[in-house]
């Protein structure tokens, strides 16, 4: 296994803003890593410093195994895919997509020949000739994709490249650009606030809040197993249980994260079996999702505990009593004590 | 409920100005029509009607005994402008006007790039302050300034002595055509007062075009491998163009039309400017001078047709 990226304790701190402190991560080639965090969570400044458009004001970093410190973004094979996309307004489609070789000295039939495959490789075939300000964000998104996937970099950046398109072309996208990293076997490094978009599309995830990494690892032991009260909230939103509340219920005095789809509602009656925990409260919430919908369920001691059942089962009146069930196992103790 | 009224339509405003308001929120058009109609009888009629006029009076001639014009379409007066004395004021006014704007772009991206990419707050205040600081005193004023700081006794002759490098200003100004006795009375002078007092009018437009010019587009460059010149080159200074190109129109037909500044900075060659003036004036002889007026509306119409052409305003 070949590191791609790596961080050595990296920070960027901008006068008293510490927007990365102390950033450790290896990023390994070939994989779809995820960078997830809320804004001015250091996601994109990290990004930022692979690319080389920052400079870090501690720490090491690496990119292949060579040292990245000091070496300006046009000496890096390495290349991003903006935000807002970044496609040059005064050039064709295929002029912006060839840009990169053409910097690189690559001859006129070349470099066009390549930009018009790389178009067609992001479905775009015959746009070439066409303005970016023609195009819609969708189409922008693509040629981003293209332009920077032409020089055939060592690693790809991603910053919230899906962030403005609609949900429909969202989902869509997710799963071309996973096909798409499958085949080309690049290392991409995906910057996104979506919880949901970073669960569903990458190999591995770093949950950032504050400048720095709350959690590293796979998707399914980050909503898991999250093991902050920050990680638990932010994936999935877990219900994030306080040390006295988890004492009463059994287990050792520590924060704790449930998952609402772990609980099922009942109306107070019936028993549990022995691997089962039940908590009692009366409904304070309901919502509407559509495929489940969500119970709001005041526990006692301040505690609220949200539950998603499927949309079969009847929502209870506001204010009645319930109990909520759950397998022992579905508790998941995090390792931040009080 | 006592000050808020349950009504779902509200009265309109009494008086002939609530009728008013409401009849234009109807016509729209109408209200356009007044607003713009007297802007547009002042252009129309006083400024292109006199434009009219000077062309018209261009193709006329003047007798050269009786020193009358004569009222027949010809273009005697336009053939004239070709013999060498007068072809040599229109050469010597487009070159000088082409190098005054050259200089002028070279000075002004650094300090317009700077302004727009890094100054914020106080230092842009400075900047724009810094720029039009000269354009609010007088043009006659700062004219007369350089005259004595080029002088042969001026300051710059005073500083170059101190910097021991009086033999340099004298090899310069021994040169042909840009030298002379002194730089007041040289066109390096008639130059370099040029560059100083139409500098703001190239700074600002640029200044304007590399503000429209997202950050993210020169990191996109780096990013796929263009070095800073060839950002440059291809990102920015494409970008900037329509801005430039503004500040050239500015500086380039300024150039063309001044005829004070020659006349006291300067060898006692004309420019199209004093040609003008003497020739409407003490000459008497108004087709000639319009027809040199035309010289620079042609000029400046055949440069943005070749700017327009060569795909400058493509990034607007």
């Amino acid at each position: 296994m070949t590191t791609a990226v790596l961080f050595d304790k990296v920070s960027r701190h901008f006068g008293p803003v510490r927007a990365v402190d102390g950033v450790d991560l290896a990023v390994v080639e070939g994989e779809f890593f995820a960078m997830l965090g809320p804004s001015g969570s250091g996601k994109t400044t990290c990004l930022r410093l692979m690319a080389g458009f920052e400079q870090p004001t501690g720490g090491h970093i690496e990119i292949f195994g060579e040292t990245a410190e000091g070496v300006p973004p046009y000496r890096r094979n390495v290349n991003t895919v903006f935000q807002d996309y970044a496609l040059f307004p005064h050039l064709s489609i295929l002029e912006n997509v060839a840009y990169g070789l053409m910097v690189k000295g690559v001859g006129r039939e070349e470099r066009l020949k390549a930009a018009e495959n790389a178009l067609a490789m992001v479905k775009l075939p015959g746009y070439g000739t066409r303005r970016p300000g023609q195009l819609s964000g969708g189409q922008r998104q693509r040629v981003a994709l293209a332009r920077a996937l032409v020089n055939r970099p060592r690693v790809l950046l991603l910053d919230e490249p899906l962030g403005a398109l609609d949900l429909k072309l969202r989902e869509q996208m997710q799963e071309e650009l996973k096909t798409l990293q499958k085949s080309l076997g690049i290392t991409f490094v995906f910057v996104t606030h979506d919880q949901g978009e970073a669960l569903s599309m990458a190999d591995r995830i770093a949950v950032f809040n504050d400048g720095r990494i709350q959690q590293l690892g796979t998707p399914e032991e980050v909503y898991k197993r999250p093991q902050t009260r920050f990680v638990a909230d932010f994936v999935g939103s877990s219900n994030v249980l306080a040390p006295a509340f988890v004492e009463s219920l059994g287990y050792p005095a520590r924060y704790a994260s449930l998952r609402p789809e772990a609980l099922s509602l009942g109306d107070g009656t019936g028993s549990v079996t022995g691997d089962r925990k039940r908590v009692t409260g009366t409904v304070v919430a309901t919502g509407f999702l559509g495929a489940a919908n969500r119970v709001t369920v005041e526990a006692g001691c301040g505690t609220r505990i949200a539950a998603m059942v499927p949309a079969s089962q009847a929502l209870p009146e506001q204010g009645s009593g319930v109990t909520l069930s759950f397998a022992a196992r579905d508790l998941h103790l995090m390792d931040e004590a009080a | 409920m006592s000050a808020i009224t349950q009504t779902s339509i509200m009265e309109g405003r009494s008086g002939t100005f609530g009728r008013l308001s409401d009849f234009f929120w109807r016509n729209p058009k109408i209200l356009l029509f007044l607003m713009l109609a007297p802007p547009l009888l002042w252009l129309g009629i006083i400024y292109l009607g006199s434009l009219f006029a000077l062309l018209l009076q261009s193709f006329f001639s003047i007798d050269e005994f009786s020193g009358l014009i004569n009222y027949e379409f010809t273009l005697a007066t336009y053939r004239q402008l070709l013999i060498p004395s007068n072809f040599d004021i229109i050469l010597r006014t487009v070159v000088m006007a082409a190098l005054v704007t050259l200089a002028a772009a070279v000075i002004a991206f650094p300090i317009a790039y700077y302004a727009a990419r890094y100054a914020k707050g106080k230092w842009k205040a400075l900047f724009y302050l810094g720029v039009m600081l000269p354009l609010w005193s007088s043009y006659l004023v700062k004219v007369y300034a350089w005259k004595l700081i080029l002088a042969k006794e001026g300051i710059l002759t005073w500083v170059f002595a101190r910097l021991h490098l009086t033999w340099l200003l004298d090899a310069w100004l021994s040169l042909p055509i840009v030298g002379g006795n002194s730089l007041s009375i040289s066109y390096t002078g008639t130059f370099i007062v040029f560059v100083y007092v139409w500098l703001p009018f190239m700074i600002l437009p640029v200044q304007a075009a590399l503000e429209r010019v997202p950050g993210n587009l020169i990191e996109a460059s780096a990013d796929l491998g263009g070095h800073p010149a060839q950002t440059f080159r291809h990102v920015l200074f494409p970008l900037a163009l329509p801005g430039i190109i503004a500040g050239s129109i500015f500086t380039f037909s300024l150039t063309l039309g001044d005829y004070i500044i020659p006349q006291i900075i300067g060898s006692s060659r004309l420019f199209i400017g004093q040609a003008v003036y003497a020739q409407q004036g003490t000459a008497g002889n108004i087709p000639l001078a319009a027809a040199f007026t035309v010289v620079p509306i042609v000029i400046m119409g055949f440069y943005l047709w070749m700017a327009k052409k060569q795909g400058a305003f493509d990034a607007l």
